[in-house]
């Protein structure tokens, strides 16, 4: 018993030597996520408008219910998404969303910096989601 | 010319402002310590958890203990309706008061003699000196339980009803074999009085009583972290959950009061224990103040460095550690003591 307590004492010890801390001081630098890491949903646009056909694949398959499609169609005759939200309150970023689209039209950024002071700031329209970086 | 010992009858006016001056440095050390201690153990903890800690306010967030007395001055108070107003407010000082007022009498040095009116007087650095030291620390170390008890009662909640019971039995628990621990070390010296104890041990380092009382050294160690739940003892907290314990229902400044009085009574423990064990301020340097400080720094980082290390125990392991295992050896380490005293005459 006094072994393995003063080995734990040894190995914490060892952890206050300087050169261990590993905290990055976050507002001031910031870590690059990884390419695969799941954060805020893009549109991709495409030429003039968004790549989005309105399918209604990806409202269907997302488990927290939280993407909202209307369609419509434009002088071309092309269906388009004339409202297209995500409740990002609601959202689990599984990225099935991503998954289920035909068109490649809709993927997800490493944009972590979700917060807000406001519910209603939580819901992503169509332009704010075209608009992420 | 040998200096009179200073006293009220001898030298009023001096003995006034004397007294005044090392009431005002101790408890203004004490609380300065007891606010960087928070800092110290967030930087510790932090480095021993490869992190860094507060680094935001000040060099390294060493403003951080006034930017958090501000924050909490500033916050909102809360007062649980139906809670028994007057005991909710008086429990955080209830806890915190006892600890600081056990501070009188360590002693923190030498005497240090004054020339006053032609007259030598010798002004012992100690604010004062009881011939019953032992017996008052022991005393305020009971009061503590009350502020804790009080502050569960009158919160108006079951988690902190439960919480301040459990941390009364355990503190009652501990300071049976805390109290037997010390019995040993004034059976050694025959006096109660802390001066006397430290100069008892003055002489080299191999007097300090940590040699002749490694057990009760021990004990006294184990029980004074239990005593002012220090993890792993940490029981009055939390058991598994995250509620606080018995300060469940508490916010803002009288929160804060409840961990002014953790770390006063790491203090507290931390000067006891150097005085009866490791020579209190005299030895190894030549300067008093600077000794026990160092002592009492040194057993302050050693309790952070086991909150980093250890998770705490269970409840019904913290009973049996104390009633089973300390308090038998305590007493085993008085008949000891006892027989080997009564044998040296
Ligand atoms: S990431 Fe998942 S939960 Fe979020 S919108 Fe896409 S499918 Fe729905
Ligand atoms: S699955 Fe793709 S194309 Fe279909 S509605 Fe969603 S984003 Fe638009």
């Amino acid at each position: 018993m006094i072994k393995e307590f003063i080995q734990g004492l040894s190995i914490t010890f060892k952890h206050l030597l300087p050169g261990h801390s590993t905290t990055v001081q976050y507002p001031k630098v910031k870590l690059q996520p990884s390419e695969r890491f799941r954060g805020l949903h893009r549109l991709v646009p495409t030429q003039d408008r968004e790549k989005c056909v309105a399918c209604y694949l990806c409202p269907t398959v997302c488990p927290a219910k939280c993407i909202t499609v209307e369609s419509a169609e434009n002088e071309k005759g092309e269906k388009y998404p004339k409202v297209y939200q995500i409740d990002l309150l609601r959202c689990i970023f599984c990225g099935y969303c991503v998954e289920a689209c035909p068109v490649e039209a809709i993927e997800m950024t490493g944009n972590y910096e979700l917060a807000n002071y406001h519910r209603d700031d939580f819901v992503f329209d169509k332009q704010r989601l075209l608009n992420t970086k | 010319m040998t200096a009179e010992m200073l006293s009220l009858s001898n030298a009023p006016l001096l003995f006034i402002i004397a007294m005044a001056v090392k009431i005002l440095v101790v408890f203004g050390l004490t609380m300065g310590i007891v606010a960087y201690a928070t800092w110290v153990e967030r930087k510790v903890i932090g480095h021993m958890q490869t992190r860094l800690g507060p680094m935001l306010t000040g060099w390294h967030g060493l403003l951080q203990p006034i930017a958090d007395g501000i924050k909490l001055f500033f916050k909102e108070d809360i007062i649980p309706t139906q809670a028994s107003k007057i005991p909710f407010i008086l429990a955080p000082m209830m806890i915190l008061i006892p600890s600081l007022i056990t501070i009188a009498v360590v002693p923190f040095g030498s005497d240090l003699v004054v020339n006053f009116g032609g007259k030598a007087y010798a002004i012992p650095l100690q604010i004062t000196d009881l011939n019953i030291g032992i017996l008052y620390i022991l005393a305020m170390a009971g009061l503590g339980v009350y502020g804790i008890t009080l502050a569960g009662w009158s919160s108006n909640s079951k988690y902190s009803l439960l919480g301040g019971v459990r941390a009364s039995a355990q503190m009652i628990s501990y300071e049976l074999a805390a109290g037997l621990a010390i019995v040993a070390v004034f059976m050694l010296s025959e006096t109660l009085s802390l001066r006397e104890i430290v100069a008892l041990q003055s002489g080299s380092i191999l007097d300090w009583y940590i040699w002749k009382q490694p057990l009760a050294f021990l004990l006294f160690l184990i029980t004074g972290t239990a005593e002012i739940n220090r993890t792993p003892f940490d029981m009055p907290e939390a058991e598994s959950e995250l509620v606080s314990g018995f300060c469940t229902e508490y916010s803002s400044m009288k929160y804060a009061l409840f961990f002014m009085a953790e770390y006063a009574n790491m203090i507290v423990v931390a000067a006891i224990l150097s005085t009866l064990f490791l020579g209190g301020w005299s030895g190894p340097t030549p300067w008093g103040p600077v000794n026990l400080l160092g002592k009492i720094f040194s057993f302050m980082f050693f309790l952070m460095w086991i909150r980093a290390t250890f998770p705490r125990v269970r409840y019904d392991q913290l009973m049996k550690l104390g009633w089973k295992v300390l308090l038998p050896l305590a007493l085993a380490n008085i008949l000891v003591t006892g027989i080997v005293v009564v044998l040296q005459q």
